[in-house]
């Protein structure tokens, strides 16, 4: 069984596939600065100050998934869904490099694929996903928590199948047709498990802060809701 | 966090050159072929003669390095699942493709996550952002990881604060129970945490913060470049070396 293993350790990936990885993630951050320069007015900068402090302390919250495997939240969805796309993923992009630099978690040569997969793939998916779902669902406040809560496990499952297609493009140990097969197939099954804890606390969390500050919630820009009700 | 106080001379270097150092040696030592052994048990030489400049106790490192356990399974995993040849070992079909990959993850992922603890211990957090930014990371980036660290204790506070509150009115929050409990205090949290942190960003706009918290320092010298290299190019040599060996 593989515990949650979406903080690549270093020496899983080889050499090309984490360079081009880390080339990828570089890009994609300059893209989120540039982008996220413009959303970033006053009130979002404590806001994605806040959104990044709530990820970091909410992934170092492990909670069991099945016996003996444990994972904890992404967070990718809530950050897309409250500060948007751009500023989501530096938000995210910010925890993982935390992560890696204070508490060792996560490979330095593995920053690059690792920022891929949970910080622009993770935030990406969710945030296409629920712009999709807020326009075709009511505007209600079950239609948005709905609409977060796919959008999280959607975006969870999404991004450990981005660890798969890494492990295919360039993993450092060559596996049998099944072990791949089979490695794809427990991440989707964990993953699913973990898409579900964070689908609820991201449902959760969102909802609340749409009922009382609904202005706070990026994703909700610009539609008119009754969702703030 | 995992900062350790102390005044060793690691300790006293600039975080930026620390931070340099530690994707260097990370890298040298990610980059080395698998098969050269000795390079790895030199490796390992050379990260206890760190930590004992550090003077961090052996025992705190192997209790952090638990953060690795799940790559240390797939690394078990690995002989297994691997492809190519087989071969007989206790009555275990075992691949060599995958006994050398399992090796591979432990050795690397091991050597790595020991780096990167012996710079969490001998650098603040704060020390770590700052370094950072004299690296020339956007400054969107450190400016949102600064508050992400202030905001980290109006966070906790907050989340006691809600905690002691609840036990007060007689709840008695417990492990699977007080699952209810978190889920629905999880938004009011965010928020109560929003707002006092909404408050604390306009007092600092009121005192004129022009969203640069760090005084512009000249940072490290050369003489300080030129120390904190001497680790990185030793590993380098070592990593040439190997690959050139095998």
């Amino acid at each position: 069984m593989i515990p949650e293993a979406l903080h690549i350790s270093n020496g899983v990936l080889n050499g090309p596939v984490s360079i081009a990885y880390a080339v990828l993630a570089a890009v994609a951050i300059g893209v989120c600065v540039v982008n996220g320069r413009r959303d970033l007015e006053d009130r979002l900068v404590p806001m994605a100050g806040l959104v990044a402090a709530f990820i970091f302390a909410v992934q170092m919250l492990n909670f069991p998934v099945l016996p003996g495997v444990s994972g904890h939240l992404l967070g990718g969805a809530l950050a897309a869904i409250l500060v948007g796309p751009w500023v989501g993923a530096l938000c995210v992009t910010i925890v993982i490099t935390a992560q890696a630099l204070f508490f060792a978690d996560g490979g330095i040569t593995a920053l690059g694929p690792n920022i891929t997969n949970m910080g622009l793939v993770s935030t990406a998916v969710a945030f296409g996903v629920t712009v999709v779902l807020l326009r075709v669902l009511p505007r209600t406040p079950a239609g948005l928590s709905i609409s977060v809560f796919v959008a999280a496990v959607v975006s969870v499952v999404v991004a450990s199948q981005s660890f798969v297609l890494q492990y295919a493009l360039g993993g450092s140990t060559e596996l049998t047709g099944g072990g791949l097969a089979g490695v794809a197939a427990t991440m989707a099954g964990t993953h699913l498990l973990i898409g579900v804890g964070e689908g609820l606390i991201s449902a959760a969390t969102v909802a609340t802060v749409a009922r009382v500050r609904p202005d706070l919630v990026y994703a909700l820009r610009g539609l008119k809701t009754g969702v703030a009700a | 966090m995992l900062y350790r106080e102390g005044a060793t001379p690691i300790h006293r270097l600039a975080p930026e050159v620390k931070i340099a150092a530690t994707v260097a040696i990370t890298v040298a030592m990610v980059a080395t072929p698998r098969e050269a052994f000795w390079a790895f048990g030199v490796y390992a030489l050379l990260v206890v003669a760190l930590a004992a400049t550090a003077r961090i106790p052996g025992p705190w490192l192997v209790k952090r390095s638990l953060v690795e356990t799940p790559f240390v399974l797939l690394a078990l995993l690995m002989p297994f699942v691997g492809a190519g040849e087989r071969i007989e070992w206790l009555g275990l079909h075992l691949s060599v493709e995958g006994l050398y990959g399992g090796f591979n993850l432990l050795v690397k992922g091991t050597l790595g996550v020991l780096v990167s603890l012996i710079l969490a211990a001998t650098t603040t957090t704060r020390d770590i952002i700052v370094g950072l930014d004299r690296l020339r990371c956007p400054h969107v980036l450190t400016q949102i990881a600064t508050f992400m660290l202030r905001y980290l204790d109006v966070l906790t506070g907050e989340a006691r604060r809600m905690h002691i509150a609840r036990l007060a009115r007689g709840d008695d929050p417990r492990f699977l129970w007080q699952v209810r409990g978190f889920a629905t205090g999880v938004g009011a949290l965010f928020l109560r945490a929003f707002e006092r942190g909404e408050r604390v960003y306009l007092a600092m706009l009121s005192r004129g913060y022009t969203g640069t918290l760090f005084p512009q320092s000249p940072g490290a010298g050369v003489a300080q470049w030129a120390t904190a290299a001497t680790v990185p190019l030793v590993t380098a040599a070592i990593a040439v070396t190997a690959t050139i060996v095998t």
